[in-house]
């Protein structure tokens, strides 16, 4: 793997920048891998990164239907944040926000992770006693967050309005080190990395059964053919239900499109993210100078990843009301993600009924900011067969023992 | 230099000047004008600088698909970055500023990034900024961040009015150029309701400008008769300024009316949002022209062809004294000739095909313009506007075989149909190998409900770019929309088009074909993101294949024109890069809106007062004028207290329980969730989504019950009372009272639609007053009409009857542990009831109180409170409530889910009392018991933490109700919670109900 630098981008600059190489291979698939991974997002990238980085096994195939990040990674509003109530929660997301620290060095891509912080506000006495609690669970968990004025939110967000005349600002729970990583970049550095480490990235290959026998699972069909394999990951965001449905068992999650929008860009106004879940809606200024707002989940299930309007009037409402200023702005496009929704808002990582099998799903609304906790966990899971520590307790039993880590009480809406 | 001619100008009213500012310098125009043609005719050739390389731009087209020509518009609280001059119609006082420079417009220090383009191609900030590792967030992406983003950011609230609009109609017309017309003509004379929307002030779209003539007569009069006609039907509706903006299932469409945009600050409605529902919806959404990449093309004077000849013809504006005329089409010709009709030079046309010819390159030559075959553009000479082009051949790599002196240039790279409202909602498309574009493909469309398809392209957006074929195919589209609807009178006719087509284009994507490293550095596709040929080249290079990790990775196509001009070209690039065909490269998603629309429109009338509008109880206005404290609960309002004079808010809080503690209090209670449920099987529902056995519930009986999940998990409670054998009041929680409506809906409609039940949210039917305290019943009796007497009424039931005069139901309920009635009043009489009690209760110092003593006094008696006590996690036996979940049923929501191992886990955190060591010290809200340990995941482990925590006045103390693990267990030992500033506060564990555990204070 060529190294990027300023230097080396200097010394292409004179050749017309015909020396660099790709930044992942594309190999054909092989016949079998030890383990082959579906899905090329971020958090199956990030697992078969950590997987040969972490654990050394590289004989990992990297299935990906479309294009890789093209799903939820390429989808989301960047937002990274671990201000989370559950211990459970807590450590993942965590695990998650301090390896995104130092990704861009890690990858040698600059992924631009940039802790700008993470505001959410406190806009009824309800939540702002809800937000107390977190504040509580998080200096215990470690995680470096804390419990603002409302004029230390103006102080922090100028263009906000605090003194709505609905729902005046309260408070904020403020995450300094949250912010938002560039997303692709995030695919296509975990991509380089895992690539450059051994792993076969295939992209434009579906799978379309998946194969097993008495013991377990034995391998894939896919539109490049069968590829046989002694474990397998499924790790498909919105299409979880349809893989698992091919493995053979049933999953608790349900698929709904979330809706985002971003603005034409203007000069910098907002450096920090902020949320406001009584209204219902988050925006963030990304380095272009785009606006990016999300809102809401779509109420019916589907995959079709287009976005639809009824949920953009409330978001954009609420976000007016928070930020008039913005109301002059232009919605420049808006689009749709499918996600994955578990019953407690929590995600799923373990084993399957299915031997051999293994899932990371059920990120919901929130997966981006875990990408480096969960594929570095699942990686864990994968290595030694069972999943460790922080893995555990999303096991897909928890549903049937009722071990719910519901989150719904520190982010009411989407995350 | 541009200029204004001295004749001519179809849209231009030279009798009405305009005033107007651009940076700060006057300048006129004319009625009529855009922003963009009067800032060409006053000379102003350079309006912006672009993204990344803040390269000079000057104006580019004259539509909507302009990438360039951004200015600030307007001044204040009415200001708007980002507003495409080329669609921004004129109006006297109208002030613009051009974006993304400093300190001016000439001199711009950020252009310092277009001498070093050479080292900052796609991408380069993945490779870069990465050491040391905070400097990325001190150093680099502030000085990013600041160099990007366009227009400033507004920065007050917009003073403006947005509103929405709601249509049904049978077939929806975008585009109000001849193909919609015709369309719509087709459609509304075969009996169709229709609705024309069209984006620009005028109907006609190009026509007029290309000479087109139809049955015999020019354009603009062929258009007048339509628009004549159509204006006289009445099933048809007509709007200008009004864009289709995106497409949605089942047919759902959204415009964009700029309706106030001219007159702003005077206009009673800027922007409209209108939402439609349309049987079919016909894309007459026309073509744009396709710029061609070639070194300097981004310079201003390079226009496209078509933009050139709108400009000459439509506002008598110059673009320059001789202009270049370079295309791979036989419509480039008609630029040509329109410059020379206008007296102006055009020094040659350069067509890239070896043997271009036909009836427009006959008319071109027979006007002694100098075409050359086979040649193309090497290089653009000129830095802040063309001063020449460099000739080369377009086969060969850019060797100059002339240079030729200019001030315009312009680009004829061939049409592409505009797809964008076709794609949003699915319709897919086909590459023509012949034109060269994508064109909707008519056996693909988005498909409504009914599996058919909902939109039906027409004219040049279907793809035929010839006048004859596109009317053709326009009236047939609109037949065939209005027939698919059930309407049909027959063939409609064909209005018959002059003239012959053109030729066929070239497909010219790189010029000159073999350019080197070099030129394809300065050939840009993208002129707002600079997003070059090389670019494209670099993309494909390091294995960003797919057509939608190249725009990401070089951001073509994501400027604020989403690519209108540089998607095709790019990806004509991407492919020959990859040595793929076009098709098999496919395209980017097209994302609605097709234009950027305003947010405001977007949130429409609900603002301020109308966003989330509060709900009032009848007695609203008393707290009011009572100088209440507000608490926002649900979509209400409530008194937190009622402050006296100079009284702290907490100072209040125990005066009002003081007084209701011991003598009679008065709380509006009229925000509690009510709903009617009845039917012969209310009692078997009520017995499937409460835990408790209702059906046992004697009429004129009360019992507090409780909802759960599936998961088991407590969501609401309140009392249910059996008003008859068939039908139930039950109340809610004040947030809950929808969300249980429509839960009891989901389930009676999804699940158990054999149950004859009927359900009625009647929230805000009655009024309801909880009037409190030992003195309560001497109040109500004293008021007359009812017994009231232990006997008559006893605790948990109901009573109806005359209060004074007015008829009440009261319920003998209590949430405070004291003797106390809810009465239940017709919202029309609650305020007067209200008053009635103020005035009976006066002697008896009755004191009305808000919500937080109304928690304090709940928290005294140990009462949950579901949203404190409860986080979606809780179970009723972790609240000590098991006695409420009924072992007789057989089966009630959760039920089952209750069952599982982890909520029969002893361990669970359940409810207890706290009594902190030291009295006055009142623990924090959240705050967490901890056992000194570290956890698995080497956290601080936790035991449990605070749901409500007060002063009690009546206990002079702090009282403190916590979830802790294994709680039940855990009575008189000591906890330590953990304070945010790290102290430990201890507290003892005690049993929730820290006041009148025997109830006697209500059992009287």
């Amino acid at each position: 793997m060529k190294k990027y630098s300023v230097f080396s981008l200097a010394r292409e600059a004179l050749r017309y920048h015909s020396g660099w190489e790709r930044a992942w291979a594309s190999p054909d698939p092989k016949a079998e891998y030890d383990t082959i991974i579906v899905g090329a997002g971020g958090h199956g990238l990030a697992t078969a990164y950590y997987l040969a980085k972490e654990h050394g096994i590289t004989n990992v195939a990297v299935l990906e239907k479309g294009w890789l990040g093209g799903g939820n990674t390429g989808r989301n509003t960047t937002i990274i944040r671990s201000n989370y109530l559950q211990p459970e929660s807590a450590a993942i997301y965590e695990k998650a926000r301090g390896l995104y620290e130092g990704l861009s060095q890690e990858l040698n891509f600059n992924i631009m992770f940039s802790p700008r912080g993470v505001m959410m506000l406190c806009q009824t006495q309800h939540e702002l006693r809800a937000m107390q609690r977190t504040a509580h669970a998080n200096r215990l968990a470690g995680i470096e967050t804390e419990m603002v004025s409302p004029e230390r939110v103006k102080e922090i967000v100028p263009i906000i309005e605090i003194d709505g005349p609905r729902f005046p600002v309260l408070g904020g729970l403020w995450q300094p080190r949250g912010g938002t990583a560039r997303h692709d970049a995030v695919a296509w550095g975990y991509a380089r990395g895992a690539s450059a480490r051994g792993v076969d990235i295939i992209q434009q290959c579906a799978v379309t059964g998946i194969d097993r026998d008495a013991s377990g699972v034995t391998g894939v069909q896919t539109t490049r053919g069968p590829i046989r394999c002694k474990k397998l990951c499924i790790v498909v965001a919105g299409s979880s239900g349809v893989l698992a449905d091919m493995a053979g068992f049933r999953l608790p999650v349900e698929s709904v499109a979330l809706q985002a929008l971003v603005s034409e860009p203007v000069k910098p106004c907002m450096d920090c993210v902020v949320m406001a879940n009584t209204v219902h809606g988050y925006m963030s200024q990304s380095d272009k100078g785009e606006m990016v707002i999300g809102g809401g989940a779509d109420g019916f299930n589907n995959y079709t990843q287009r976005g639809s309007f009824q949920h953009l009037e409330e978001t954009v409402r609420a976000l007016i009301e928070t930020f008039p200023m913005i109301s002059r702005l232009k919605m420049l496009r808006h689009w749709g993600g499918i996600v994955d929704m578990t019953g407690d808002r929590s995600p799923i990582i373990g084993q399957t009924p299915v031997p051999g099998i293994f899932i990371n799903c059920g990120w919901g609304t929130g997966g981006f900011k875990a990408i480096p906790g969960s594929g570095w966990a699942t990686a864990e899971m994968l290595a030694k067969g069972t999943p460790g520590t922080l893995a555990a307790p999303f096991s897909l039993d928890r549903f049937t023992e009722g071990r719910m880590i519901d989150e719904s009480v520190a982010a009411a809406v989407a995350h | 230099m541009s200029s204004r001619l001295a004749t001519g100008g179809r849209r231009i009213d030279r009798s009405k000047r305009l005033s107007f500012s651009f940076n700060g310098t006057k300048l006129t125009g004319f009625e009529g004008d855009t922003l963009a043609s009067a800032l060409l005719a006053n000379g102003q050739d350079l309006v912006g600088r672009s993204f990344k390389y803040h390269r000079p731009r000057g104006i580019v087209a004259a539509g909507a698909e302009e990438p360039n020509a951004l200015v600030a518009l307007g001044q204040g609280d009415r200001m708007e970055p980002n507003q495409r001059a080329t669609i921004t119609e004129l109006f006297d006082g109208l002030s613009a500023r051009s974006q993304n420079h400093w300190p001016s417009l000439q001199f711009d220090i950020g252009a310092i990034n277009a001498r070093l383009s050479r080292f900052l191609p796609a991408g380069f900030y993945y490779k870069t900024f990465m050491q040391p590792r905070a400097a990325w967030k001190h150093l680099f992406e502030p000085v990013i961040r600041k160099s990007a983003g366009l227009g400033p950011a507004p920065t007050q609230g917009d003073p403006d009015r947005y509103e929405y609009f709601y249509a049904h109609t049978d077939v929806l017309v975008a585009g109000g150029g001849i193909a919609g017309l015709a369309a719509a003509r087709a459609a509304a004379e075969a009996g169709a309701r229709v609705l024309l929307v069209e984006q620009d002030s005028r109907f006609g779209g190009r026509s007029a400008t290309d000479g087109v003539v139809i049955d015999g007569t020019d354009a603009e009069a062929w258009v007048a008769e339509q628009v004549a006609a159509l204006s006289a039907m009445p099933n048809v509706d007509l709007r200008l300024r009004t864009m289709a903006a995106g497409v949605y299932d089942h047919g759902y469409v959204t415009l964009y009316e700029r309706a106030g945009d001219r007159d702003p600050g005077a206009a009673p409605v800027r922007h409209r949002l209108w939402r439609v529902r349309a049987g079919r919806t016909v894309t007459a959404t026309g073509a744009i022209e396709r710029p061609i990449s070639f070194a300097g093309n981004d310079r201003p004077g390079v226009m496209l062809a078509s933009a050139v000849r709108d400009y000459i013809d439509l506002y008598a504006v110059s673009p320059g004294d001789r202009t270049v005329v370079v295309t791979a089409t036989d419509d480039g010709y008609r630029t040509a000739l329109a410059v020379r009709d206008a007296g102006l030079d055009v020094p040659a046309v350069l067509d890239t095909r070896p043997d271009p010819k036909g009836p427009l390159v006959d008319a071109v030559r027979a006007r002694g313009i100098r075409v050359e075959a086979g040649r193309g553009i090497a290089k653009v000479r000129g830095t802040r506007r063309v001063t020449g082009v460099d000739i080369c051949a377009q086969a060969g790599e850019g060797a100059v075989i002339e240079h030729v002196p200019c001030e315009c240039v312009a680009m004829a790279g061939g049409w592409s149909p505009v797809v964008h409202l076709w794609s949003h909602c699915g319709g897919k498309l086909l590459w023509d190998e012949t034109a060269h574009h994508f064109r909707p493909d008519p056996d693909r469309p988005p498909t409504g409900a009914d599996g058919q398809g909902f939109a039906v392209t027409a004219g040049t957006a279907s793809g035929p770019m010839d006048t004859g074929a596109a009317l053709a195919d326009a009236v047939e589209a609109g037949h065939r929309a209005a027939k698919a609807l059930g309407h049909d009178k027959g063939a409609p006719r064909i209005p018959q088009a002059d003239g012959t087509a053109d030729g066929p284009p070239a497909a010219v994507w790189m010029m000159p074909h073999g350019a080197g490293p070099e030129l394809r550095g300065k050939a840009f596709l993208d002129f707002q993101n600079d997003v070059k040929v090389s670019d494209v080249q670099l993309a494909a290079q390091e294995g960003y294949q797919s057509v939608e990790h190249t725009k990401r990775y070089t951001t073509l196509g994501m400027a604020t024109d989403q690519g209108k001009l540089s998607n095709i070209n790019g990806l004509a690039i991407l492919s020959d890069s990859l040595g793929a065909p076009i098709p098999e490269v496919g395209t980017t998603t097209f994302r609605p809106p097709y234009t950027p629309i305003s947010l405001g429109a977007v949130a429409g009338e609900a603002r301020g007062s109308l966003f989330k509008p509060v709900r009032r109880t009848p007695i609203h206005d008393w707290h009011a004028d009572a100088g209440a404290v507000w608490e926002p609960v649900g979509d209400w309002r409530r008194p937190y207290c009622y402050p006296k004079d100079e009284e702290s808010h907490r100072d209040a809080v125990n005066r009002e329980i003081t007084a209701t503690r011991s003598g009679v209090g008065l709380l509006d209670a009229s925000t509690l969730g009510k709903i009617i449920v009845s039917g012969p099987d209310a009692a078997a529902f009520l017995d499937l989504t409460y835990t408790n056995m209702m059906s046992s519930l004697k009429v004129g009986r009360c019992r507090y019950g409780l909802m759960c999940t599936e998961n088991g998990f407590l969501f609401d409670d309140g009392v249910v009372v059996r008003l008859s054998e068939d039908s139930f009041l039950c109340h809610t929680t004040s947030g809950g009272s929808d969300r249980v409506h429509a839960w009891m809906e989901e389930w009676l409609q999804t699940e158990w639609w054999d149950l004859k039940v009927w359900t009625s949210n009647v929230t805000e039917q009655f009024g309801q007053i909880a009037i409190v305290g030992p003195k309560a019943r001497s109040v109500l009796e004293r008021l007359g009409g009812m017994d009231l007497s232990a006997e008559a009424l006893p605790f948990m039931a109901m009573a109806e009857g005359t209060l004074g005069g007015i008829g009440v139901r009261i319920f003998r309920i209590s949430f405070s542990g004291e003797l106390s009635y809810e009465i239940a009043v017709p919202a029309g009489r609650a305020r007067a009831l209200w008053d009635m009690l103020l005035a009976e209760g006066a002697a008896d110092g009755i004191t009305p109180y808000g919500t937080e003593a109304l928690h304090v006094m709940r928290a005294e008696k140990g009462y949950i409170m579901i949203g404190d006590e409860t986080d979606g996690t809780v179970i009723p036996q972790d609240l000590n409530l098991g006695w409420a979940v009924s072992k007789k049923k057989s089966d009630f929501i959760g039920k089952r889910a209750m069952e599982r191992s982890a909520l029969t886990d002893p361990d669970r955190k359940q409810l207890v009392g706290l009594e902190t060591e030291d009295p006055a010290l009142v623990l924090p809200d959240g705050a967490h018991a901890v056992s000194g340990q570290t956890n698995r995941f080497g956290q601080q482990e936790t035991l449990g933490h605070v749901t409500s925590t007060y002063w009690s006045p009546t206990l002079n103390r702090s009282i403190a109700m916590a979830l802790v693990s294994g709680g039940s267990r855990r009575m008189g030992e000591t906890l330590d919670f953990s304070l945010e500033d790290g102290r430990i506060a201890k507290a003892r564990v005690v049993d929730p109900v820290f006041l009148d555990k025997d109830g006697e204070r209500q059992n009287v």
